[in-house]
């Protein structure tokens, strides 16, 4: 296994940061939007943006610093408080969170991002602040890091290097900002060759000496192939705490390599000033060890030895251009301490491959039908059920279905994420059909496994341009109608009966049926005057091929209908409801399971056919007494539970196994309630028993199956059908007398 | 020859640049997340220097760097700031503060180290 690249790694991790930031940063806005005005909200929508271009500098994304650093710029003013943003600032606040999440995943992708995206939005952030461009772009370039100088004029010949004369005399208050000017005199000596001379005259007697007083100076002449201003870059950190004065000698005649002779030695000089220990750099040029017996507070005696050089070598290249104290290989402590270190530093949390996290899923998914199984063999072979082995077994059935909570819980991802985007639809397709719309969210905590979250983007995504859109009338419209201008969608998601709940609503017209109607029949959809009630009419919403907008607009118009959302969310094994009153709203709901992988169920019977009804769904069982049951119409019944009735529905003759039988006196009857609250009785055969069931698609091969969410494989090795029972009510015929040997819904 | 280097920074990417580069330079790095954190890690800690960036949450680079001059132990460690921005007040704000000297991000590993080198010394003492 080869060792990934450090950098490439960390650039990865900063785009999963980067995502982290956009989040925070939306968040920060809305808040901002609802009211929220103390600092630290705006504090972080800065740090966010802030961080950004931090991150972006370091791998040199310039149109991602160059976006970020001016809408940082106006965060800053919002944060000093010289910006007061109003709604439409902070609308333009959003837009523009919206532009920089486009250039991150450009950025990512490797993809350059189209000015023309970018340039609008920024010229409005910039005519909030007044800031000059040209102002903005010189300090973009003060990040890039500092041209190498080239003061050799490009010659190349062993010309003398120039001397300078630097006096320095450091002040009280560069020792207190934690300067020192011993490494300070061993910066310069990076640069070249260097005559350091201490000057002491003005230490006063030791009964006077402040001890944290400054009254050292140094005189250093350095002969440097370096420039004036990397020296002065050596004085950086104190420019302002101390006396400097740079001279730069006249030129000495071109000797050239005398000159370089002479360095060894002073080498030497400065590192008795940087070093007490001698062993630390003795490496340099052990020859001089003698020398060192100059004792520190003479540092600018040993001069002496430069008159006496050994031979002309050249140490200071390597000198000047690798700093001498980085060792190439970690060491052992060093590495050791990182880990510990580590996991206070950050949170605790590991990053993993998604596929990594499927497989596991998918494994614990055979350890269930495996388990399972076992369980019905140790059954078969008549195993007592108080023995170890039973009770083991039992115990098994728990920790397989603990861990695979667990794995599940891994999957589980909160939608808010996906909430965000939805934000960001809204304020798109609002923009562009000139609607003011605010989108309230609420529930964004709901955890959903994250592939349902993932396949429910595209559809919740046409759900909420058509609410704009359709489901949102004209301003004009609103106002005469005497609503409020802005039109409100309100995204919500909840846990319901092991099931996600997600809604859309609006606070719009509502479906107007007499339009509907007029379309479907004119379309053929349905047959003129076709007894409709208004859920029927809402229904017909769904059907492919339907559009009521008058004029193909620009978002809804894209030959994608509500048959199509319908349809995704169907294959998530979700269902989607309509419900609509007019003057006020419509709103969509879509109820998901939790998860795509496994099912609790119960193993039923009819007509010899073993199927799994999921559990979620069923309210109770009980047993059919005839005088429970009512006639209602030809062919169907109702049955009487405590004071409501309910229809009856067999299942065998719903699924086209058989003909309704005579007398149901005694059956099994499974009370289904759906999310609306309305219920069903369902007749089988037996009840097996009740088990976890892992989900296995039926989609990829056969297709939506009316009345079938998917398959499952049994202890036995046998496949059972899941059963949809929403869906098999929505087409059950409800038959339960007729006579008649016709099949129904065969296949 | 090894410098110890407490690093405090709320981007996470900084972070593992900061330690990526220390750490190839031979040092050992201790992290923190912000000022508050760095407080924390820094107890009980005696590096040669400090890195700091300046905003962060629950406590800043300037409300930090002035936390850590105000223990003894750390009234002369060298900090060095990290900084996107390189306007004057700032680095007379940050010096102010305490700081010693101040680093302008993006960073280049070798001035990283060179920088810390002119504050820190070469680091023998560990």
């Amino acid at each position: 296994m080869t060792t990934p690249d450090p950098m490439a790694e960390i650039r990865a991790s900063f785009f999963i940061e980067c995502e982290e930031l956009l989040e925070a940063l939306q968040d920060g806005l809305s808040m901002i939007d609802d009211g929220a005005t103390d600092d630290e909200t705006v504090n972080v929508c800065f740090r966010a943006v802030h961080s950004i271009k931090g991150g972006a500098g370091a791998f040199g994304l310039d149109e991602l610093v160059r976006f970020a650093h001016r809408y940082e710029t106006v965060l800053d003013e919002v944060r000093g408080g010289r910006l007061a943003p109003d709604h439409d600032a902070l609308l333009l606040f959003m837009r523009a969170a919206d532009v920089l999440s486009d250039i991150v995943r450009n950025c990512r992708d490797g993809i350059v991002t189209d000015p023309d995206a970018v340039e609008p939005t920024l010229r409005e952030l910039e005519a909030l602040t007044g800031g000059s461009e040209e102002e903005e772009e010189e300090e973009v370039c003060d990040f890039q890091p500092m041209t190498l100088s080239l003061d050799l004029g490009g010659c190349e010949l062993p010309e003398a290097d120039p001397a300078y004369e630097i006096e320095f005399w450091p002040e009280r208050e560069l020792f207190q900002s934690g300067n020192e000017p011993l490494f300070l005199l061993g910066a310069l000596k990076e640069l070249g060759s260097t005559e350091p001379r201490c000057d002491t005259d003005k230490v006063p007697d030791l009964s006077e000496l402040d001890p944290e007083g400054a009254c050292i100076g140094w005189k250093i002449r350095l002969t440097t192939n370096q420039g004036q201003s990397e020296i002065e870059e050596v004085f950086e950190f104190v420019e302002g705490l101390c006396t400097l004065k740079v001279h730069k000698e006249d030129p000495v005649p071109a000797t050239g390599l005398p000159e370089i002779s002479g360095l060894p030695s002073l080498e030497q000089g400065v590192s008795d000033v940087e070093n007490s220990e001698p062993e630390t750099q003795s490496s340099a040029s052990p020859a001089e060890n003698s020398a060192e017996v100059a004792p520190r507070m003479t540092l600018g005696i040993p001069e002496a030895p430069a008159t006496t050089p050994p031979e002309p070598q050249p140490p200071q290249k390597t000198g000047a251009t690798t700093p001498p104290t980085i060792p190439s290989i970690k060491t052992p402590p060093a590495a050791a301490a990182k880990p510990a270190i580590q996991a206070t530093a950050t949170k605790a949390t590991v990053r993993v491959d998604l596929e990594r996290i499927e497989r596991l899923v998918n494994l614990v998914g055979e350890l269930v039908i495996n388990q399972a199984m076992l369980s019905q063999s140790v059954t078969q072979a008549g195993i007592p059920a108080n023995s170890p082995v039973a009770q083991g077994l039992e115990e098994f059935m728990q920790l397989t279905r603990d861990i695979q909570d667990s794995v599940m819980m891994i999957r589980a991802q909160p939608v808010k994420s996906m909430f965000q985007r939805m934000a960001r639809i809204v304020r798109e397709s609002s923009a562009s059909l000139d609607k003011r719309v605010r989108l309230v969210t609420v529930g964004e905590a709901t955890e959903v496994d994250r592939t349902v979250i993932e396949r429910l983007a595209d559809p919740l995504t046409h759900m909420i341009r058509n609410a704009v859109d359709h489901g949102l009338e004209e301003t004009e419209t609103r106002i005469a109608s005497g609503k409020s201008d802005e039109g409100c969608i309100t995204l919500s998601a909840a846990h319901r009966s092991g099931r996600v709940i997600i809604e859309v609503s609006d606070d719009g017209a509502g479906i107007n049926r007499e339009k509907v109607r007029a379309i479907a029949e004119d379309k053929e959809l349905v047959q003129p005057g076709q007894q409709l009630t208004d859920a029927e009419i809402d229904s017909l919403l769904f059907l492919p091929g339907f559009s009521t907008a008058k004029t193909v607009s620009n978002l809804s118009g894209r030959g994608v209908g509500m048959d199509v959302v319908r349809k995704s969310i169907q294959d998530l094994g979700g269902r989607v409801n309509i419900t609509s009153t007019p003057g006020k709203g419509t709103c969509f709901s879509i109820s998901l399971p939790l998860t795509l992988a496994v099912l609790d169920g119960m193993v039923v019977e009819a007509a010899n056919e073993t199927l799994v009804v999921p559990l979620g769904s069923i309210v109770e069982t009980l047993k059919v007494r005839h005088e429970d049951m009512r006639a209602m119409g030809p062919n169907t019944q109702v049955l009487q539970i405590r004071d409501s009735f309910v229809p009856l529905m067999d299942l065998g003759v719903e699924l086209g196994f058989r003909n309704p039988r005579d007398d149901y006196n005694g059956s099994v009857v499974l009370l289904i309630s759906l999310e609306d609250g309305t219920r069903s009785a369902i007749i089988v055969d037996t009840i097996q028993e009740q088990r976890q069931v892992v989900i296995k698609g039926l989609q990829d091969s056969y297709g939506h199956i009316p009345g079938i969410a998917a398959a499952t494989i049994l202890g036995d090795g046998q496949v059972a059908l899941i059963l949809d029972p929403v869906d098999l009510m929505a087409n059950a015929t409800g038959k339960t007398r007729s006579p008649s040997s016709q099949l129904e819904l065969a296949g | 020859m090894s410098l110890s280097i407490l690093a405090v920074d709320d981007s996470r990417t900084i972070r593992d640049m900061l330690n990526l580069a220390l750490c190839q330079a031979g040092f050992s790095t201790s992290l923190a997340e912000d000022g508050v954190h760095g407080l924390e890690v820094l107890d009980g800690l005696r590096p040669d220097a400090i890195i700091t960036d300046i905003n962060m949450p629950r406590l800043d680079g300037f409300g930090f760097i002035e936390a850590v001059r105000g223990q003894d132990e750390h009234r002369a460690t060298p900090i060095l700031v990290l900084t996107t921005e390189s306007a004057p007040e700032l680095k007379s704000r940050a010096r102010a503060a305490g700081a010693t000297g101040w680093i302008v991000k993006p960073f280049d590993p070798v001035k990283l180290v060179r920088a810390l080198h002119m504050v820190a010394g070469p680091g023998a003492s560990t």
